[in-house]
Parts: structure tokens; sequence; C-alpha cells
């Protein structure tokens, strides 16, 4: 290890959560057996089997989906709205209940560290229930006309980065709009979704408004092409993005997608190289750079290059990588060996395209899915570290002279999630923010989200915000002419 | 004495500011309401819608960093710059759609007054459709309207002026550029309106009118990867899935066609600006 202090073990205990050896589908208010082959979820820190999943067949779709039309008609869409908003407050408070545990699971699942599924992950997921309660009697001040009318039922398929937090920003702006919902989350991370359902119980939401179906890429196929749904949200990829928008193509499915980014993260010679350095690592360290709008490309000002590189790599010298419920831990586990193998490939095409690799001396544990903290230099914008999405804890950074080149190598990207500024001077930024062509721009700071706040991408980035006000467009009909 | 011989117009393209043929030198004829014949139009090909787009992105930059005031100050200037031609709008429309007097000089009204609607809309959008964010820490963090890009507009095939013009200011409010391929069969309002705009302030490239066939140009323009957004109100509608589908490659924005053309004399509201405008939110710190 190069860390300069030495640190005890502060491992959080596990023994807060049950994991069951197995579990069913989430239908009708019910765990239901599953009629596809079970399939197993591990902790990707240690390669140990949590648990056997239920995996949903186009039966099982149907059968979820069935469920939601009718707790639709029956029950959520005639509710008084402000019912359905004490429902949502209630599975807010729930989830700040029973915080820890949350907590735990996710990491176990996932593989992030404790310390950011604790302070990040759980909370914002409660915040969101929490926000979007209060919206539900509150619609006709959305800007969408005196009575927005919600799709009906709302099929949505989430990623493994943030299981509970995708899960919170799919589910509430749904249910709070009077939507129903049947979920597809991620194959590698199902465990906090089903903890969810259990909430969803202990808060009595009526039978049929959530539903649960695991699975994976079949699994989700079936919920998006379903004909009874009517309003299709997806979070993941471009490629599979794709593939959603053509198959909603010539239906009357409206749709959302928040898919890929490779976003700068643009550092000014004038910046504070000490707060744009912490930036730069959360932009691309936090959670693993699982992050769809990590701060991937660095593109630092020529004459400053050297002392942020240098700065860089003293930070990251001490960056801790190990057992994610360690409450010391900075990066955890990678979430699956697949993911591990993308990450691999594409650092070993940077290095054979002519980029420089650079790694801290970094212990990984034997057993699991790591890989260290990496930057990559002399990048180019042709490098495919440059323009392909990792979705790993690996930095490419570029540099620019002037700031006209800074927005040019920025928006050179057929992404268009996020972006990053860093500078001291106030008119820099808003100029520059004003320039990119990104959905959510980040000045003097990176990766902060909150419910209030509309987070979306601009070009192949996908379509839509979640969050704020501007989210419930995505949930909603509006009564405008 | 005898009556003076006209001197008649020849369509042409509308693209980058210019009024070139078709590259692919196609024209075809145009027929009045009754059968009789108007005038040879151009037809747009493949490399026409090409070329474009190339203008419309090139427009851009420009278009979509001007002030909101000048831009409803341009917008507005095509309102007065058609109000001057106003005989001749009523003249083409009426021949084409087949109105009354009185019915074409109704729809030349509505399609100018439209400009001023959206001219008034440009500096009203960021209050809107904005937002300042409470976010739960030391944040300054508000939410701002912004043009998507370059927008592929089939127009309506029925309405050549006041559904052409429903179609395409709109784009431009937000500050979008535009590729429009024009009502097949009634292109020659279209045509006009392109005279309208070279002479209105609107920089070249930002409206590219295309004269010919949707279902022929639908495809390459849905499929384009420098197109950001499509609108297929006017597309073909056993077309329309097709072209969704080819929308999906490069994840554009998509409006779908209606079952069928609308009574474009409605209110038009914010629907036809809003699928054309993109979200961004910045966030900066607050601290002493």
């Amino acid at each position: 290890m190069s860390s300069i202090f030495e640190y005890a073990p502060a491992p959080e205990s596990r023994s807060i959560v049950d994991v069951a050896p197995s579990y069913g589908l989430f239908v009708d208010g019910e765990f239901v057996d599953g009629s596809g082959e079970a399939m197993k979820t591990v902790n990707p820190a240690t390669e140990e089997v949590l648990s056997e999943i239920a995996v949903g067949t186009e039966a099982d779709v149907d059968r979820a989906v069935k469920a939601a039309r009718r707790a639709f008609t029956r029950v959520w869409g005639p509710m008084r709205p402000a019912d359905r908003g004490k429902y949502l407050f209630r599975i807010a408070r729930i989830l700040q209940e029973r915080a820890r545990e949350f907590a735990v699971l996710e990491s176990l699942d996932n593989g992030k560290p404790i310390r950011e599924s604790r302070d990040v992950d759980v909370p914002l997921a409660a915040a969101h229930f929490f926000y979007h309660a209060g919206w539900a009697d509150k619609l006709a001040h959305a800007g969408l006309g005196p009575d927005p009318r919600p799709h009906g039922v709302a099929g949505q398929v989430i990623p493994w980065n943030f299981p509970l937090l995708m899960l919170a920003w799919k589910v509430a702006p749904a249910l709070a709009t009077g939507n129903t919902v049947v979920l597809k989350p991620a194959e590698t991370t199902p465990l906090t979704a089903l903890l969810f359902a259990e909430v969803c119980r202990q808060a009595d939401l009526p039978p049929g408004v959530v539903n649960i179906v695991t699975g994976a890429g079949d699994t989700g196929r079936a919920v998006v092409e379903h004909d009874d749904v009517d309003k299709v949200a997806f979070t993941g990829s471009t490629e599979v993005g794709r593939s959603i928008a053509r198959a909603v193509a010539g239906t009357r499915k409206v749709l959302t997608l928040e898919l890929g980014g490779k976003a700068a993260n643009i550092v000014f010679d004038d910046a504070p190289i000490d707060q744009a350095v912490e930036g730069i690592v959360r932009g691309i360290f936090f959670n693993q750079g699982h992050v769809c709008c990590a701060g991937s490309r660095l593109l630092v000002q020529e004459s400053v290059h050297d002392e942020v590189i240098a700065s860089l790599q003293r930070r990251i010298g001490t960056l801790r990588v190990g057992d994610p419920l360690d409450k010391n831990t900075d990066i955890g586990a990678i979430n699956s060996a697949e993911q591990l193998a993308r990450i691999r490939e594409l650092s070993d095409i940077g290095e054979a395209e002519g980029a420089h690799r650079w790694q801290p001396a970094c212990e990984l544990p034997d057993r699991g899915f790591w890989f260290p903290p990496t930057v990559f230099t002399d990048v180019s914008p042709a490098h495919r570290i440059a323009r392909d999405e990792v979705f790993g804890p690996v930095l490419s950074v570029l540099t620019f002279r002037t700031p006209d080149e800074a927005v040019a190598k920025a928006n050179n990207s057929t992404y268009g999630l996020s972006a990053g500024i860093w500078t001291e001077k106030g008119s820099r930024i808003l100029a520059i923010a004003d320039r990119l062509r990104a959905g959510v721009v980040w000045g003097n700071t990176f990766n902060q989200f909150d419910p209030t706040s509309p987070f979306g991408g601009y070009k192949q980035s996908g379509y839509g915000r979640e969050g704020g006000r501007h989210g419930l467009a995505a949930y909603l009909r509006s009564t405008h002419p | 004495m005898s009556e003076r011989l006209a001197v008649r117009k020849t369509y042409k393209l509308y693209v980058n500011g210019a009024f070139p043929r078709s590259e692919s030198g196609r024209t075809y004829e145009v027929h009045d309401a009754r059968g009789a014949f108007l005038a040879n139009a151009a037809q747009a090909s493949r490399k026409d819608a090409r070329d474009a787009v190339v203008a419309a992105r090139a427009a851009f930059g420009k278009w979509s960093r001007a002030t909101a005031y000048n831009r409803g100050q341009v917008l507005y200037r095509v309102a007065e710059v058609m109000e001057g031609r106003h005989a001749q709008f009523c003249e083409e429309v009426a021949a084409g759609e087949g109105l009354s007097g009185g019915r074409a000089r109704a729809v030349v009204d509505a399609a100018i007054d439209r400009w001023v609607w959206y001219a008034g809309w440009t500096d009203k959008l960021a209050a809107v459709l904005g937002s300042a964010n409470p976010v739960a820490g030391p944040f300054f963090d508000f939410s701002l309207p912004e043009p998507t890009g370059v927008v592929a507009v089939l127009a309506p095939q029925r309405s050549s002026l006041l559904g052409l013009v429903s179609v395409l200011a709109p784009v431009l409010a937000g500050g979008n550029t535009a590729v429009v391929v024009t009502s097949r069969a009634r292109p020659l309002p279209a045509v006009t309106l392109g005279e309208v705009l070279a002479t209105s302030d609107v920089p070249g490239g930002v409206v590219n009118l295309l004269t010919g066939d949707a279902a022929e140009l639908g495809p390459w323009l849905a499929e384009h990867d420098d197109v950001d957004a499509v609108d297929l109100t006017g597309a073909p509608p056993a077309q329309a899935m097709e072209l969704e589908r080819l929308a999906a490659g490069s994840i554009k924005r998509v409006v779908r066609p209606p079952a069928e053309e609308p009574d474009w004399s409605a209110d038009p509201g914010t629907s036809r600006m809003t699928p054309f405008l993109e979200t961004k939110t910045v966030w900066h710190p607050k601290g002493v």
C-alpha cells in the first residue's frame, strides 16, 4: 500500500441485512415464482453467491403488467392525489428508517463503498420519494396544463450502477403522477429493489401499484415491448437505448432515455488546483467510475497540465481500494466480471493507441472484481478511451490552450450528458456553460445530484429529464393545447 | 392595348440562403386544386437534403447564441415582410388549396400572425420553462431551455402555408435551425416563404426549404447523424414507423405524425416548441 496513513479496518457489520437464499418476483403485492430459470446474484467483492433470483419470462411480465393495469384503473388512478402523496411520504420515511440496511445491502450486491451507499445512494433515494410525494396533489402547478393526466402503466428498466437510487428516480415520479409501475432491476443488482418491495408492503401500498420483475435482457425486452405498457423509461447504455427506441417506434408508447456519457471536466489555469483535483477525483472515481455522467475526459489547460497531473497522482495515491463494507474505502469492487473485462479491454486499447497509462501502487484483493484507479495521459481526441464510455475508474487526460479549444474538444462527442468547469472566474463559468452541449454542467463542483434538479442528456445521451418540475413531464400527458 | 404578358417565377429550393435548383436536375409539375398546371417545382434529392443539413448545422451556432430579443425581432420581421406579399400568398394558397379568396386571406392572416405569436415567445421561454432549483446544499442551481440543434421537419401535406409556418416558426423560436420538406402537391407558398425569409434578416442556413417528396427525403433525414430531431407531421402514415426507427439510430427527438392533419388555426400553445428544447442544468457552489 502506498497509503501515507495506516488505517485499521473499519468494516460495517453485515448482520443488519438478512439476505434470503432465494427471491421471487414481486407482482400484485405478492412474491411469486418466476417461470424462467433462476439466476444468481453475487457479491462482486468476494464472488460469493448472495442469493438466487427469479427470472421473469414474457408470461410473468404479462401478469405484472395486468396487475399494474388493474391497480391503475381501480385504485391508483382514482385515488385522491393527496393520498397518493401520503403513500410516497410513507415510503420515503421507511427508506430513511431502514437506511442502514439498504446501504449495506447495496454495497454487498453492487460493490460500491459503504461510505457512498450510506451517504449518497440511500439518502438521495429517500429524498426523491419525499420530493415527489409533495408533487402528487400539485400537478396542476407543474406547467403542463390545468389537469395533466398520467399515461397509465410505466415499464421501467434500470441499470446496476445505482440500483436503489435509479429505482427511486423512476418509481417516485411515476407514482406521484398517478401511473403504476412494472420495474425491471439490473441483472447483477436486484437485491435492494426486492427489499424495496418489502418497503411497499410495509407502507401498505395497494397491490399492483409497484411490480418488480427481475431478470436479464430478455425480461427487460418483454417489459418494453408489452402492448399494454403506455410509458417506457430506461436508464442504461446508448446501444440498448437505441434498440428500445426502435422497439417503441410506431407504437403509442412515450419514451424517455437516460443513456451513456463521456463528460469533459475542464480545468482552466486559474482554477484552485487543490479543489479541482478533488473534483476530478470525485468526477471519475466516485462509484468506481460506474457513473453515466462521470468526468471521464479531463481537459486541462496546457500551462497547468504538469502541476494538475502531479497533484492528481499524489491524491490518487491516498485512495483506498478494497472492501466495500469498510468505512474507509474510497474505491470498491467493479460490479461484474463482464464490466471488468470491458474496462481492461478499453484500457489496453488506450495503451495500444499510444496513450500513457498511470496507476498507483495498489494492492488489490485476491478474489472479486477489481480495477485500480487509472489515469491516461497523452490522450488524443481520436483515441477510443477519449470517445467510448469506459464506465470504470479510468481517466483520460487531454489538453487545450484556449477557451474555444476547450469548448470544441468538450463538445466533440456523440454524448452530451454532463460536464465540469473549474476556474476562479464566475463569468467564464457562465460563458463556457452556455456553450457546452450537455444536460448538466457543474461549475467548480462535480457529480452533485438532487431531486429538485433536472438531470438528463443532450445528443446521444438520451432525452427527457429526471428530477425537478421538468422530470414530471415524462410521466404526464399535458393538457395544454 | 393587349394585356401584358406576365413574367413567371422559377420555383427553386431555398438552401443556405440561396435559391438553387435541385442538383439532381429534377423538377415536377405542380397543379392547382382543379388540376391545371401552375409551375414546375424543383424536386429535391438526397444530395440536396444533405447540403441543407450542412447549411443548417453551420448556421446553428450563431442562431442559437443570438439573444432571445434579437431572435424575436427577426421572427417579427418575417411577419412584416410577409405582410407586404400578402396578395401573392393569397393567390398561391387559393390556387393550391382550392380556397375561396376570403378563406385564403384568413389563412394568410393566420400564418402571418403565427410568426408574431412565436416572435413574442423567444424571450419568455426561459422564464416559463426554466427553473431555479432549491437543492439541499450550498449551491446555486438553475435549469434553462436550450435548442436541440438541427431539426428536420416534414411539413404538413395539406396546409401549405399556415401548416408550414405552424411547424417551422416554433422550431426557430427555440433557437434551432431547420431543414424542411414542404408539401409535395402544394409547394408554391413555401418557395415564396423562402423569398420572405431571405429578406427578413433570418441568417442563411437557419431555414432550408426543400420542395419534393417527403416519402423520398424523409428516410435520409431521419437517418442523418447530424440531424438532432425530426418532426414527422407530414410523413406518409405508412412510413412513420420506419422513419421513427431510423431516427433511433442517433437517438433523435421525434415528433410523431398526428392521426390526421390538425386544425392549424387552433391556439398552438408551447407544444410545438418543447419537443425541440433541451433542459440544461447548471450548478455552482455558494461560498464567501
